[in-house]
């Protein structure tokens, strides 16, 4: 019985002409446009600096902080309200004020004062802009301390705690690296999720579901013959995207391929499934649309795939607790950068067979062969 | 015009009736306003930390109460060898391990130095910055204290300052992207799909031999979804303005004027859509490919075009939204007046022009 079923969805989908070409297109359009699109990889921003002390150490740390590929020097302004008007006209990002007698104060021993302003309506782009500058400024500092201390204006009689950072898994800090397995996380989300909800109410809509509901076809057959193609597709899809990731990206899993396929293959029928239960309740194709359209940008959003989940509040935690989605990204950034195993993942996959079993009991139980 | 308001009539009967649709239409800005505005934030809070102090002293125990204590870290597991550090990580206990050098307190007093090192899971890379650097502020701090009256005479302060948005609040960053999408959705998606829905059910025959004529077919279409992207930049605002506690600094009329016309360009590009494809499914996949995601990624709504590669920039260009937002922004959170939107102004104008022109020319009164 099932196999003429799946022959049935099969042929339905090779024949529709569109959507295998958008399984092959879809994914590797997203691949191949995203990542360059979406990151926060922050460079070249736009600095004012108002110098009014023009002495040997205020020049010298606006050249530090404009060799440092960060920062571009688009407006050099001689009081404050010059700096904000350029501000506002969007020229510049970050304004840095350098007051007069800074390098008296300074080898004076008095501690030198410096004024940082960030447009903050790019929230992101401030904070950044704030802590880098922040950053090559201390830096600076340091050089300068050591700088005084040699010529003999000091003493260093006091303790130094000496700081060395080290980035694991991502050194170079690269973006891409962080958002291409998330990617790949939503293209098999919006695919397998969007095209089952549609399955169940095109057949609805152009009445061949009075078909099936006459037959002999099991409730539980019925769902499952429709979550197989989909489970099949989502395999080809995660492939794909395996190779978009090496052969742009120079990715490769620092952990095995077969636990990402492990992980998929559940995730697959969890997010299936889910499409399904919608498909089940929806009576057109536009609410279909809509509620799957509506679930997939709660998800997207509370899946840390933009903003990490550990700055939620904790009621957005805990929605974000029963997102798959959120599991299902940890599994393949965890997999992907950090090498880990299933068993150190346990917790996501116990998350995600429960979603699948859940799901996919739902969908054959909302499934009503009566009207 | 008496045959105008009762098609209008019919088209409001059609959304009012789908409820699920509608109450998905009316409740999307309310949730988006409150996700982006309260949930999604990148401000670096309770990050896990794990500690490995080989040797246990004032020193070390001061910094790490002085990590837990503040706001953005919580000190969660204490390791004893260095073996321990790839696991912590794997597991994602922690993301941050601060290892302290074997007899740290001992050499900070008596060899007046001693190393720290931070080990971050940089996985997130923008994450992983900041909380370095907030940890590295912290031990400076500790620093600072030791050397209590010697301390560093040549100390750089930085007096920091975040312009029109002093909190840091990323509501200031979302509500002109929420409200760039939301109308934008409303209009184009469901005033292209209404249409389509009738081609492909057969109305529009009817439609088309009814004395009415092309263009009141398509002023009945999309007056409800007009009202409806009201209501719903009514509520954003009031969401906003209340909830948020995002004020509009700058003022109300020339912000409905924009939205006003932001909303036509949206209407356009629905017919536009609607004039091209013959099925609901397609249309829904052109709004959806050809609007959503340029939206979420290219209006500069979540990720700063300025750091995008060339051609995507030049590609930004076309999408409305990314004006709109500019110009919410100038005028809603830095206060300036509309003299310094005219820019995105005059490019609504003309996208909006030349979509109406192109679908009104496109507009089949005939089927094939």
């Amino acid at each position: 019985m099932i196999k003429y079923l799946l022959r049935k969805e099969f042929k339905q989908i090779l024949r529709n002409g569109f959507l295998p070409k958008m399984i092959f297109i879809f994914p590797l359009n997203v691949l191949l446009i995203f990542p360059w699109a979406a990151s926060y990889e922050i460079k070249n921003l736009n600095l004012s600096v108002i110098d009014n002390d023009h002495s040997t150490y205020s020049q010298q740390l606006t050249q530090k902080i404009i060799s440092s590929n960060y920062f571009k020097l688009t407006n050099v302004s001689p009081n404050y309200n010059k700096a904000l008007k350029s501000i506002e006209k969007g020229e510049s990002d970050i304004i840095l004020e350098i007051p007069p007698h800074f390098e008296k104060d300074l080898v004076n021993r008095q501690g030198g004062q410096i004024m940082i302003s960030a447009n903050a309506v790019n929230g992101m782009k401030g904070s950044i802009g704030m802590t880098y500058l922040s950053s090559i400024i201390s830096d600076y500092n340091e050089q300068v301390v050591q700088d005084l201390m040699q010529t003999g204006a000091g003493t260093n009689s006091t303790p130094t705690i000496q700081i060395n950072s080290q980035y694991r898994f991502n050194p170079h800090l690269n973006y891409r690296v962080f958002m291409v397995p998330a990617l790949m996380v939503m293209i098999l989300t919006l695919l397998c999720g969007f095209l089952p909800a549609v399955s169940i109410v095109t057949e609805k809509e152009r009445g061949t579901m009075e078909q099936i509901n006459v037959s002999p076809v099991s409730k539980s057959m019925f769902i499952l013959a429709k979550l197989i193609p989909y489970w099949i597709i989502g395999f080809i899809v995660i492939s794909i995207g395996f190779l978009v990731a090496w052969g742009v990206y120079g990715l490769i899993p620092a952990g095995y391929f077969a636990s990402i396929y492990l992980f998929a293959a559940i995730y697959i029928l969890a997010i299936s499934g889910l499409g399904l239960v919608i498909s089940n309740y929806a009576a057109t194709l536009q609410q279909a649309m809509f509620i799957v359209f509506f679930f997939m940008m709660l998800f997207i959003m509370l899946s840390g795939l933009y903003t990490p989940i550990d700055s939620m509040p904790e009621w957005a935690k805990w929605i974000a607790a029963f997102n798959p989605l959120k599991h299902f990204m940890i599994v393949m950034r965890s997999i992907y950068l950090k090498g880990s195993n299933p068993l150190q993942l346990m917790n996501q996959l116990m998350a995600l067979v429960g979603f699948a079993v859940f799901f996919n009991t739902w969908a054959v139980l909302s499934y009503h062969k009566k009207n | 015009m008496k045959q105008l308001i009762s098609f209008i009539k019919k088209e409001f009967y059609h959304i009012l009736r789908d409820k699920t649709t509608m109450m998905i239409l009316l409740l999307m800005p309310i949730i988006q306003i409150i996700l982006f505005g309260f949930a999604l934030t990148t401000e670096v809070k309770d990050t896990q930390v794990a500690v490995l102090v080989p040797t246990n002293d004032e020193a070390s125990s001061r910094i790490i109460d002085k990590l837990n204590a503040s706001a953005y870290f919580d000190v969660v597991a204490r390791i004893h060898t260095t073996d321990e550090i790839q696991p912590v990580f794997r597991d994602a206990k922690a993301k941050l391990v601060v290892v302290f050098e074997d007899h740290f307190g001992e050499k900070l007093r008596h060899n007046g130095t001693a190393h720290i090192q931070l080990l971050a899971d940089a996985t997130d890379p923008n994450a992983a910055t900041s909380f370095t650097f907030y940890a590295s502020n912290i031990i400076n701090s500790y620093q600072q204290e030791l050397m209590g009256e010697n301390k560093n005479p040549y100390q750089i302060t930085p007096e920091v300052k975040m312009l029109f948005n002093p909190q840091m609040k990323s509501s200031f960053n979302f509500v002109p992207g929420v409200l760039g999408m939301i109308m934008l959705l409303i209009c184009a998606m469901m005033t292209s799909i209404a249409i389509v829905r009738e081609k492909e059910m057969g109305t529009m025959e009817i439609l088309l031999v009814s004395p009415m004529k092309p263009i009141y077919i398509i002023l009945s279409k999309i007056t409800p979804y007009f009202v409806l992207s009201c209501v719903n930049f009514a509520t954003i605002m009031l969401l906003s303005v209340f909830v948020l506690g995002v004020p509009i600094a700058g003022s109300f009329m020339s912000l409905v004027a924009v939205s006003l016309l932001y909303i036509f360009v949206s209407l356009s590009f629905g017919l536009l859509v609607s004039t091209i494809t013959n099925s609901q499914q397609a249309a829904m996949l052109v709004s959806g490919m050809g609007l959503m995601i340029p939206v979420m990624l290219l209006s500069g709504m979540m990720f700063p075009i300025e750091n995008m590669p060339l051609p995507l920039q030049w590609l930004s260009n076309i999408v409305p939204a990314k004006w709109y937002i500019r110009a919410v922004k100038a005028i809603m959170i830095q206060g300036l007046g509309i003299t310094s939107v005219l820019k995105e102004v005059g490019v609504l104008c003309l996208m909006g022009i030349v979509l109406v022109s192109i679908s009104l020319k496109k507009f089949k009164v005939r089927l094939e």
